[in-house]
């Protein structure tokens, strides 16, 4: 008898209890006459938590020093933050805790999985949503095979996608090597890889490059000779190399013992490459990269950050997070100037009209334009190859 | 193809298939001896490969101290793992010396990333350099890598067909019993065996890093099983076998690769395992075996 009544009790304190939190959080969103709330979910946790907290601590950064400077016309951004371990269930979770708390927009996720399960629950409430790392064309289109697929309208993204490098290599080629033709060397069954050289192909012929020799290798084999005789005896202008540091090395030193003198493009994988290759051999080698360190535009961020978390920025997921919050920051601007109530469907899809209409718009990163898919079409930054060191060397 | 292309990716097919000549020879020689396929052979050769690297990479000792360090530490690794995981299983099913085999393979890869991290380390090429003959380019390192295993071939048909223990070696491996009755001490015999094929494994670490300046936790894991194909292709047990697998295996992915199909270089390899296992299971030089009823 006392047992059933003891177990009613816990019965019915654990049913209050989500009305309790819910009245709490009904106080918090009444009382955003003079805030404005958003979300932050990201892993900071687990086993990808060295993408998750860059990200993380550059959107807090951002959002504190907006505050510090007066907020957004004279209102403070109260920022939620939800850890979602990567695991696409807890980032619905995240997310529907953060709409019940009043979230007028979402900063997330980090990592594909993530982001693409959090854009599709976005998308039914036409909540403004912004990543600043998530690579799949699923994150912005219901389904990237169709041509004519829906388009999750609300969702943005700060960072370019795979193909997209591969555009700007062949352009690159093109109009600062005069490049007529090329070699193209990538790594088998790598979905990166083949990306960006898919990119690559379809601006070939509007670029006037001719694939003289198009090698592969296996995934853990590290023998290029072979390849590498061909693509010397190709004798191409260039070569493009869409794959990760560690094979990059050992391609380029390969590709100069053959006797290739080709100049060498890579993607975003070569970062650190200098450490896997001589400096006689990489001399001149160029890679596309999300962002520029050490350059003018990233300086203030780049000492900000080491001041705040005590450590150097460690990835390019640091100032692109940066930028994505920038990017979120002119939106709401957007909706406050235009005098609507926080929270509301006219103010959300404000802030989406804003972010969607930007033109060139300048994030520490590159510009930002956004496509018919609200993918960003930005300048990438090239870092160039000299003395053993991988410098900046110009946007493009 | 014009002539001087398809020589120069000869010679680098040439200067692959030495490392795995040498490689395959340890396997041949286990193999011969105790009926074992030791697949933590490769891994003795990742073991060689770090010792190289932190020979020259972190403690910038000269090369000739790094080949001597990989060769012992190798040694010692494969003797070590006979003892500790082999010796305890001689008397049962072959089998389960074959699974020991697998684990202390990954055991070797796994305690590699613990200890040396997963990341690649690269290091400069030990021999740099070329000479132009006829119009084609030969690397230094590919002239010393095919010089190097063919003297290592040669030394080893002595030791085995000229020496005592290379005596002892062909009785054990001929008949365990009888050659233990005439005397010969079949522990000393086999770890000998090991110690010698170990030693090729640290000369082709050394070899491999010449070609490849990096080492990575799972580099053994591949060219241990291509090594393992060469063996098998050659005749498993038989010493100018092994090392004509080798050969012809580096030569065949080369010409593979040569032709446009570089996607397709480990189809090849391991296609021609499956050709010798259904038409030819003893190899080019292999033994006869009669089935007995």
């Amino acid at each position: 008898m006392k047992k059933a009544l003891l177990f009613a009790l816990v019965l019915a304190l654990a049913v209050a209890m989500p009305v309790f939190a819910g009245g709490g959080a009904e106080s918090s969103s009444s009382a955003s006459s003079d805030t404005i709330t958003i979300a932050f979910i990201g892993n900071t946790t687990g086993d990808y938590a060295m993408y998750g907290v860059p990200v993380r601590n550059s959107v807090v950064m951002f959002f504190e020093q907006l505050n510090a400077a007066g907020g957004i016309n004279g209102k403070q951004i109260n920022l939620l933050e939800y850890d979602d371990k990567a695991d696409p269930t807890e980032t619905v979770n995240a997310y529907n805790l953060a709409k019940s708390k009043g979230a007028t927009a979402v900063f997330g996720s980090v990592l594909t999985g993530a982001t693409v399960a959090l854009s599709d629950v976005t998308y039914d409430d036409n909540m403004p949503q912004i990543t600043a790392s998530a690579t799949s064309p699923k994150v912005t289109v219901m389904d990237p095979d169709d041509p004519n697929s829906e388009v999750k309208t609300n969702v943005f993204r700060a960072c370019f996608l795979d193909p997209f490098q591969g555009e700007k290599m062949a352009q690159y080629a093109s109009s600062k090597y005069g490049a007529k033709t090329a070699a193209i060397f990538y790594e088998n069954g790598s979905d990166y890889s083949e990306a960006i050289v898919q990119g690559f192909e379809s601006q070939i012929e509007a670029c006037g490059i001719k694939v003289v020799a198009k090698e592969a290798f296996a995934t853990g084999d590290v023998d290029y000779k072979a390849q590498m005789t061909n693509i010397a005896a190709a004798n191409p202008d260039v070569v493009i190399m869409p794959i990760y540091y560690g094979e990059a090395g050992l391609a380029i030193t390969a590709l100069r013992a053959a006797g290739c003198k080709a100049k060498v493009i890579g993607g975003d994988g070569f970062g650190s490459v200098k450490d896997y290759a001589s400096a006689a051999d990489l001399e001149g080698t160029v890679y596309m990269s999300g962002y520029a360190p050490g350059t003018e535009s990233v300086a203030q961020f780049e000492a900000d950050y080491k001041a705040k978390f005590g450590t150097d920025v460690p990835n390019m997921f640091a100032p692109l997070a940066w930028d994505a919050s920038l990017l979120l920051a002119e939106g709401l601007k957007a909706a406050e100037a235009k005098g609507l109530a926080a929270g509301s469907a006219e103010y959300k899809q404000a802030v989406i009209d804003a972010i969607k209409g930007m033109d060139a718009f300048e994030g520490i990163t590159g510009s930002y334009t956004f496509n018919e898919t609200n993918d960003p079409i930005k300048s990438v930054a090239i870092i160039k190859i000299s003395g053993g060191s991988e410098l900046f060397d110009e946007f493009f | 193809m014009t002539f001087s292309l398809l020589i120069a990716q000869l010679i680098n097919g040439l200067q692959t298939g030495s490392v795995y000549a040498l490689v395959a020879l340890g396997y041949s020689m286990v193999y011969g001896i105790i009926k074992l396929l030791n697949f933590a052979h490769g891994d003795i050769i990742m073991v060689g490969a770090y010792m190289v690297y932190y020979a020259i990479a972190s403690f910038a000792l000269p090369p000739i101290v790094a080949v001597i360090l990989a060769v012992g530490v190798s040694t010692l690794l494969g003797v070590t793992v006979e003892k500790v995981a082999y010796t305890p299983l001689r008397s049962a099913p072959r089998l389960s010396l074959l699974i020991t085999a697998i684990g202390v393979s990954f055991l070797l890869e796994n305690g590699a990333q613990l200890v040396f991290g997963a990341d690649q380390k690269s290091m400069d090429p030990m021999v740099t350099g070329s000479i132009s003959m006829g119009g084609i380019s030969v690397s230094y390192a590919a002239i010393v890598t095919i010089v190097v295993s063919v003297i290592a071939m040669v030394v080893l048909t002595i030791v085995v067909n000229r020496t005592k223990i290379g005596k002892a070696m062909r009785a054990v491996s001929e008949d365990m019993g009888a050659a233990q009755l005439m005397g010969i001490s079949l522990n000393r015999t086999i770890s000998m065996t090991f110690a010698i094929g170990s030693a090729l494994a640290g000369i082709g670490s050394v070899l491999y890093l010449c070609a490849y300046p990096q080492a990575s936790p799972t580099m053994g894991s591949m060219l241990g099983i291509k090594a393992f194909v060469a063996a098998v292709l050659g005749g498993i047990g038989s010493i100018p076998g092994a090392m004509i697998g080798g050969f012809v295996i580096g030569v065949l992915e080369a010409l593979v690769a040569a032709a446009g199909f570089s996607m397709w270089k480990d189809a090849a390899v391991f296609l021609i395992l499956i050709i010798v296992l259904v038409f030819k299971p003893t190899g080019i030089l292999g033994k006869k075996i009669q089935e007995k009823v």
